[in-house]
């Protein structure tokens, strides 16, 4: 299979993405409180903990869809909190995948793919449409390529989502719970995507519930609890011997 | 008798045509460009807006079109003569189209960005989110991916704001604008046939609307996101 993600070859000592001090707050609710983070080229990092710990705030600020309160995150270079920043040329080299798919439900499943990379010139017309036809290949919905996101299933829906994100031809993916709103039997379907992704060596941060997948697939496990990273370490050392009578107690919930 | 009356009303109902069209198009714009402002994060802008809102809104269209008809060109002769200090200047008037223009473009366009406004709030936000999430700018997130699903959630609301506008073309009788109804009240004032003239003259606005909803009906079903 073709490498479709430029992010092979990656030199782990490069930090993808940079998070000191950051905080998070929505009015009077401090949703994050003081957050330190460091993703290395080509790792993949997967956030756990309960609800409302700010896993999705966390992720939804690396590419500033959330304003940070206070704190820097610096991105491939970029310091993204700078007002001066150029949100937009940064964003195109985060992609992203939601909850709830979110994919344009006006366009079809090739105009969805094509349409960021038209819009912001990265690619011509042509060019566009050849890759949307390899990415839908790669997720197996070649077959769909005119419907519209209404006529397919969620597992459909999600691996599209993640077809139009390597549209742009990002260094970092972030994912934001991907598997949480499908049915249990289209779960497969999307891990399989994301694990063929991180093994291309693409530079991942995952909120996730799929303790599995955070056990198998990714280099490095972060706690979350009430704002804090909590613990963190890899996957073999937070499941089986967690230190933190938090982690622990999460993980007997859970598993 | 009545085939007689027939080819003044029928002009009566092209003016009525002819205006409606012409402000529906700029009350869309004037509608949307209000409504872009009442969003905009500048207070200026969402002030100038609801202003606007607010006095359309809260005032009779027929006083609207006897302000804008009589009023403003009074003052601005006044400004004028001021100008020419004695000297000759040229009488500025509105004519009754451009008159009726100006009142149903502002009435149409206020009520169309409320309209716009609640059509905007009701595309789901992971929308926007999505098309930022790729790079796009708030203005090309907005035009490509925002609006055309807003459009096809207020279609609705617009035919019904475009019927308002349509059978308010009426009260510009007052300010003298030949269109239907006033063609019918000239007639009807030397054959006293009132059921028939006026039976007609609601046959006239109810096929242009009636043409209207078929239209609107055709355009919902074209924007099903859904192959045939």
């Amino acid at each position: 299979m073709s490498e479709l993600c430029a992010a092979a070859a990656a030199d782990p000592n490069e930090k993808k993405i940079i998070i000191s001090h950051l905080k998070k707050c929505f009015g009077d609710h401090e949703v994050l409180t003081d957050i330190n983070l460091e993703v290395a080229n080509g790792e993949v990092v997967c956030i756990i903990g309960p609800s409302g710990s700010g896993k999705s705030t966390l992720l939804r600020c690396i590419n500033r869809l959330e304003n940070p309160t206070a704190g820097t995150i610096i991105v491939d270079g970029n310091d993204i909190t700078d007002k001066k920043a150029n949100i937009n040329k940064i964003r195109e080299n985060i992609g992203m995948v939601f909850q709830q798919f979110n994919l344009f439900h006006n366009h079809t499943v090739l105009k969805n793919i094509t349409l960021a990379p038209i819009d912001r010139k990265k690619y011509t017309r042509q060019q566009a449409q050849e890759r949307a036809v390899e990415l839908l290949e790669r997720v197996g919905l070649s077959e769909k390529a005119a419907s519209y996101p209404g006529e397919l299933s969620g597992g459909q829906q999600q691996r599209v989502a993640i077809a139009r994100a390597l549209a742009m031809n990002p260094d970092i993916m972030l994912f934001d719970e991907p598997t949480s709103a499908l049915d249990p039997e289209m779960v497969g379907e999307v891990l399989a995507v994301m694990k063929e992704l991180a093994a291309e060596g693409m530079t991942m941060v995952v909120v996730t519930h799929e303790m599995g997948f955070a056990r198998e697939v990714c280099d490095r496990v972060i706690f979350m609890a009430d704002g804090l990273i909590v613990e963190e370490g890899p996957p073999d050392r937070v499941f089986d011997a967690p230190k933190e009578e938090r982690t622990r107690d999460f993980l007997n919930c859970v598993l | 008798m009545f085939e007689k009356a027939t080819p003044f009303i029928l002009e009566g109902f092209w003016l009525t045509i002819r205006i409606s069209i012409v402000s529906l198009c700029l009350g869309m714009i004037l509608g949307l460009i209000t409504c872009l402002f009442r969003m905009s994060n500048l207070r200026v802008m969402r002030f100038l807006s609801s202003v606007y809102i607010w006095i359309i809104r809260g005032t009779p269209m027929l006083v609207q079109a006897l302000i804008i008809h009589f009023g403003i060109p009074q003052v601005v002769n006044l400004i004028l003569k001021t100008l020419a200090d004695g000297g000759d200047y040229k009488k500025f008037t509105f004519t009754a189209f451009v008159s009726g223009v100006i009142t149903l473009t502002l009435n149409a366009g206020a009520y169309l960005s409320e309209i716009f406004r609640g059509g905007i709030q009701a595309v789901p936000v992971g929308q926007t989110e999505a098309a930022r999430s790729l790079g796009m700018t708030a203005f090309g997130t907005m035009r490509k991916i925002v609006l055309p699903q807003a459009f096809k959630i207020v279609i609705p609301s617009l035919v019904n704001q475009f019927i308002i506008t349509i059978k308010d073309t009426s009260i510009l009788s007052i300010i003298g604008l030949t269109e239907l109804v006033n063609e019918a009240k000239q007639y009807v004032g030397s054959t006293y046939q009132y059921m028939e003239t006026y039976l007609f003259v609601a046959a006239c606005y109810l096929v242009f609307t009636s043409l209207l909803m078929l239209l609107s009906r055709f355009v919902e079903k074209k924007l099903k996101y859904a192959k045939k």
